[in-house]
């Protein structure tokens, strides 16, 4: 789900071609391929992820080529020509897959099911391979699912939110709550593996919406649950009703209410916190996909807006699916810029990422700067004491997560 | 226009007019100098800049002049040729003592009024200086061209302040030029010219000196006895150096080269010297070989009445902030400075100006020409505190205030003198009730203007007097002060501290009836301006130990971003590093981070030293 704003960068060549340093050391680590497929039937009013309705992309519609709910896998396969040509021989097999959008499931599942086909073609997939796609509760069936699991899908992400119809309704979520029990069993009977994605701190919800938003998340008994504070995006339709004074915004302390509720509530259920916003019912529940983000990993992100990173360049794909199917028309890359990340920023990075998940930065990859800043954090319960004293690596304790920005800064203040 | 010019040197005094032009900023004094040196020849029209006399950016962008210059015109009036030299004052509270010296130089002055306005605080103290000073006034009003301008009223008024005859003022436009040849006829008619002992051993006063970055210091002179000439040697009175007159002439209106100033002249000199401050403003020039037994007198240091504290937001800045003020302080002797450390800004220099338009010059011509970032402290006036054991301290900073044991305090006062229309009068007394004013007289200068005269302490000036001045009378009452001495008053240091450590930026000596409200606005204004941070922070002010008004900023509880995907990982690097360039302007006082702008926001107060511009 990448943000519909795009950054700036620097141009990204027509071939898509990268830079051999880029590519040295891309035989050595896991290589993941995002898919993003940018369709919605309506536009929540706090999503500001890059996605279209149909009305939307008919209106846009002009005599250039375009991608729609038919031709989208068409387009995709063909990026992933790219890709391999980019990647070349030393690429190797796909670890993981995350279809994520949009609303992926708004394609028929045999679509999906080709795209992943077109991974395997061009790279072949790993042996026990990670495939995961996110789904709308409304938008599957159990025909739907199996054909999913059929095809090589291992694992759906489903967009729960809340159980609480208030919250539902000012999120602009129009799914049916009775639903998510649906499809939830539907998976688990395909043999997929099961996540729910819940967002807290929406307007008007009280912890003990929230405390049931939970429970009725873990009826479903889960193997993995994602929760995110509510972000109001600008350009969205909830920051103009926030910034007009129709919707308030709840303050930061109500979200950390939530957060430390969503963490002791998922904690008894028996699941893990793995990372800031996640939490797995063991080790091997975790999305490893999501993992290989927090740990430098190589992705190749397939679809408009799609961002990439390779060996320490990061690059991001034309908005527009118009835009997008153009590029590719014309046997170009559909990137829209890059950065090549400086030493510097990547150990920025390196500390951003790597401080969100339970496995922690080693001590050792910290300057001594953010080494002595350590002991600091330990003192003010932000950093794990006996992880960073026994297994040198800096893991945050729960207050920790919460004011992860703040401990970010203390380590890599020069 | 006159056909030849006279040659300096070789006037003859009788020829010669030397005066000023009084006048409020707005009020047209530089626009009537630029047609007065068309109409003369000086400058031709197509070369004509607008204002031509004020020189730098921020005086032209200001509208105001700092420092003054004297300009040579020839001018034909009878059929005989005069040489006039206009002498320009600044106009502005801060140069009382620099315009006092300019109207030494003259023998008259017009007193330039808007016709729609009428006379201003400024011009009105400044006209008082210029009537103690014996010069002719010649009483002109100018903007006649403007709808809105009642000359009638306003010429009964200038004739009210100056006696003579509402009749014979004056009425000019500088900006048509209607009036303007009449008037420098008036000039050679009705001013006196110079005197002087032509044999007498030199005597010029210095009424302006600048510094020039090819030429070293340039001083303005008027001789009063003898005559000045290339190559001699001069003395500075009062500091005896001496210098050698590498060139010297008149400006007309750029600097031509003469063979000498005499009785009468007024024109520039250069030595060769590099600061001012050996070209001192008010001291007297003579002739080396043959020396004045006497000055001419009227000499005085400048004294600074106000002070900030000046640190680079950056701290890697301050070499280049110390090499500025070096610079600064070669062409203002008023300056004067020393370093200071802060605990919460870092290293700075304490700085004394003549007061807040000479602050807010220095620090617009230091982040303007030198590009730095500053942040000036809370200005204050300069306290003696006596201690019981009889010792005595000069406050020029609250930190150097001391603790207990103080048997009393004195702080400077000012006589003020406020014009404004009489509907404003009550206001303008419950304002100056609540600034510790006294009443000392008042008079109707026409039927619905009326002239207060107070005595303030600086401090409350200083503090927020002009703005609430200002917005009490909607804009329409003048200010204007001079120094008056001392007062004893119950005066105490609040302390702004956070979590228990004092900030001395923020810290303030008021009076003891006033602390309680400093303290609460203070406090309630940190609180909005300093971030939550990852503890609470207490915000209290206190008089020694007693605590006189607290606030809480509580602990943070919650910064991450929830969400951090393959697609948002560039935005948030792109936002830490944003983040990471704004701690660099975070100042740490004891563990709580402190962003530049609270700072900066905190110190210009509601008034404060950063609006208080006339």
């Amino acid at each position: 789900m990448p943000p519909s704003s795009l950054p700036d960068g620097d141009p990204a060549p027509a071939s898509g071609e990268l830079p051999s340093s880029a590519l040295a050391g891309l035989g050595t680590t896991d290589l993941g391929i995002y898919v993003h497929v940018p369709f919605c039937s309506v536009r929540c009013g706090y999503c500001d992820f890059n996605t279209y309705t149909l009305t939307e992309l008919s209106a846009r519609d002009g005599d250039g080529p375009s991608i729609g709910l038919d031709t989208y896998a068409a387009a995709a396969i063909a990026e992933l020509g790219v890709a391999r040509r980019v990647l070349g021989d030393a690429a190797p097999p796909v670890s993981t897959v995350f279809v994520g959008g949009g609303t992926p499931t708004m394609l028929r599942s045999a679509d999906l099911v080709r795209v992943l086909s077109g991974i395997r073609e061009h790279f072949g997939l790993r042996p026990g391979a990670e495939v995961t796609t996110e789904a709308n509760p409304d938008s599957v069936t159990p025909e739907s699912l199996a054909e999913l699991a059929a095809g090589g899908f291992t694992r759906v992400s489903l967009g729960m939110q809340s159980a609480v119809p208030h919250v539902l309704a000012t999120l602009e979520r129009t799914h049916d709550p009775d639903n998510v029990a649906r499809a939830v069993a539907a998976a688990r009977a395909a043999g997929l593996q099961v996540s729910v994605d819940l967002i807290y701190g929406t307007p008007g919800e009280s912890l003990d919406d929230w405390r049931r938003s939970l429970e009725a998340a873990l009826a479903l008994e889960p193997d993995h649950v994602s929760a995110y504070a509510l972000v109001v995006e600008e350009g969205t339709k909830l920051a103009r009703q926030v910034r007009r004074g129709e919707i308030m915004m709840p303050e930061d302390d109500d979200e950390a209410d939530k957060y430390e509720l969503a963490d002791e509530v998922l904690t008894t259920a028996g699941l893990e916190w793995y990372e800031v916003s996640n939490w797995a019912r063991s080790a091997q529940a975790r999305c490893r996909h999501n993992v290989a983000y927090w740990s430098g990993s190589n992705w190749w992100g397939i679809g408009p807006g799609a961002h990439s990173h390779v060996g320490g360049v990061r690059w991001w794909n034309v908005k527009h699916p118009a835009a997008y199917a153009a590029r590719l028309a014309a046997g170009e890359s559909p990137a829209h810029a890059r950065e090549t990340l400086t030493d510097e920023q990547r150990y920025d990075e390196t500390v951003l990422l790597t401080t969100r998940i339970t496995a922690g930065l080693p001590l050792s990859y910290l300057r001594v700067s953010g080494r002595a800043a350590v002991a600091g954090l330990i003192a003010d319960g932000l950093v794990d004491g006996p992880s960073a004293v026994r297994d040198g690596r800096v893991v945050l304790t729960r207050r920790g997560r919460l004011l992860a920005d703040t401990v970010v800064h203390r380590l890599i203040a020069p | 226009m006159a056909r030849t010019a006279l040659a300096p040197h070789a006037t003859p005094p009788e020829l010669i007019r030397n005066f000023c032009i009084i006048a409020h900023i707005d009020h047209g004094k530089s626009t009537l100098a630029d047609r007065m040196l068309q109409l003369t020849g000086v400058v031709d029209s197509r070369a004509m800049r607008a204002q031509y006399l004020d020189r730098m950016d921020i005086e032209r962008e200001r509208g105001i002049t700092i420092k003054s210059q004297a300009v040579r015109m020839p001018w034909e009036s009878a059929g005989q040729t005069y040489a006039l030299n206009m002498i320009d004052t600044p106009g502005h509270v801060d140069f009382t003592y620099e315009v006092s010296r300019s109207l030494a130089a003259c023998e008259g002055a017009v007193l330039l009024v808007d016709a729609a306005q009428g006379i201003e605080a400024q011009t009105l103290a400044n006209l008082y200086l210029a009537m103690e000073n014996d010069l002719t006034i010649i009483p002109v009003l100018n903007k006649i061209d403007l709808p809105a301008a009642q000359p009638e009223k306003y010429a009964e008024e200038l004739a009210k302040l100056i006696g003579g005859d509402p009749a014979d003022c004056l009425r000019v436009s500088g900006k048509t030029g209607e009036g303007v040849e009449p008037l420098l006829d008036q000039i050679v008619a009705q001013i006196p010219h110079p005197v002087g002992d032509p044999d007498a051993p030199a005597r010029a006063m210095i009424f302006d000196s600048v510094y020039d970055t090819y030429r070293g210091v340039v001083t303005y002179v008027r001789v009063v006895d003898g005559n000045l000439n290339p190559r001699e040697r001069i003395v500075m009175m009062s500091t005896k150096a001496t210098h050698e007159l590498l060139e010297i002439g008149v400006i007309s209106p750029e600097p031509v080269p003469s063979k000498g100033l005499g009785v009468g002249e007024v024109g520039y000199l250069i030595t060769g010297v590099k600061d001012v401050r050996q070209s001192r403003v008010g001291d007297t020039v003579t002739n080396a070989s043959k020396p004045a037994a006497r000055d001419l007198g009227g000499y005085r240091d400048p004294k600074p009445m106000v002070f900030s504290g000046l640190y680079p937001i950056d701290g890697s800045d301050y070499p280049d902030l110390r090499e500025a003020l070096d610079k600064l302080k070669l062409n203002d002797a008023a300056l004067v400075y020393e370093p200071e450390t802060s605990a919460a800004l870092g290293f700075g220099f304490r700085c004394g100006f003549l007061g807040l338009l000479h602050l807010e010059i220095v620090r617009e011509r230091l982040e303007r020409e030198f590009n730095l970032d500053l942040i000036s402290t809370q200005p204050n006036v300069v306290y003696d505190v006596t201690l019981d054991d009889g010792r005595e301290i000069h406050v020029t900073n609250p930190s150097e205030f001391p603790e207990g044991k103080i048997a009393s305090v004195s702080e400077p006062i000012v006589r003020a003198t406020i014009l404004a229309p009489s509907e404003f009068v009550g206001a303008i007394m419950e304002l100056c009730q609540q600034k510790r004013g006294q009443l000392r007289g008042m008079d109707y200068l026409s039927e619905d203007r009326v002239e207060m005269r107070y005595t303030l302490p600086l401090a409350e000036i200083v503090f927020d007097f002009f703005d609430q001045l200002k917005s009490r009378t909607r804009g329409y009452a003048s200010l204007d002060y001079e120094p008056d001495g001392d007062q004893v008053a119950d005066l105490v240091k609040v302390q702004i501290l956070l979590q228990g450590e004092s900030v001395d930026a923020f810290s303030a000596i008021v009076h003891k009836d006033k602390a309680y409200s400093y303290g609460v606005m203070m406090a309630t204004k940190l609180k909005e301006l300093i971030p939550r941070q990852q503890f609470e922070v207490p915000i209290q002010a206190a008089i020694g130990s007693r605590v006189i008004a607290r606030e809480n900023i509580r602990a943070i509880r919650k910064d991450v971003l929830a969400k951090c995907y393959g697609g948002d990982i560039s935005r948030k690097r792109k936002l830490l590093e944003k983040q990471k360039e704004g701690k660099k302007r975070m100042k740490m006082v004891g563990r709580v981070e402190v962003p530049q702008e609270a700072f900066i926001a905190a110190l210009s107060s509601d008034g404060g030293g950063e609006k208080a511009k006339k």
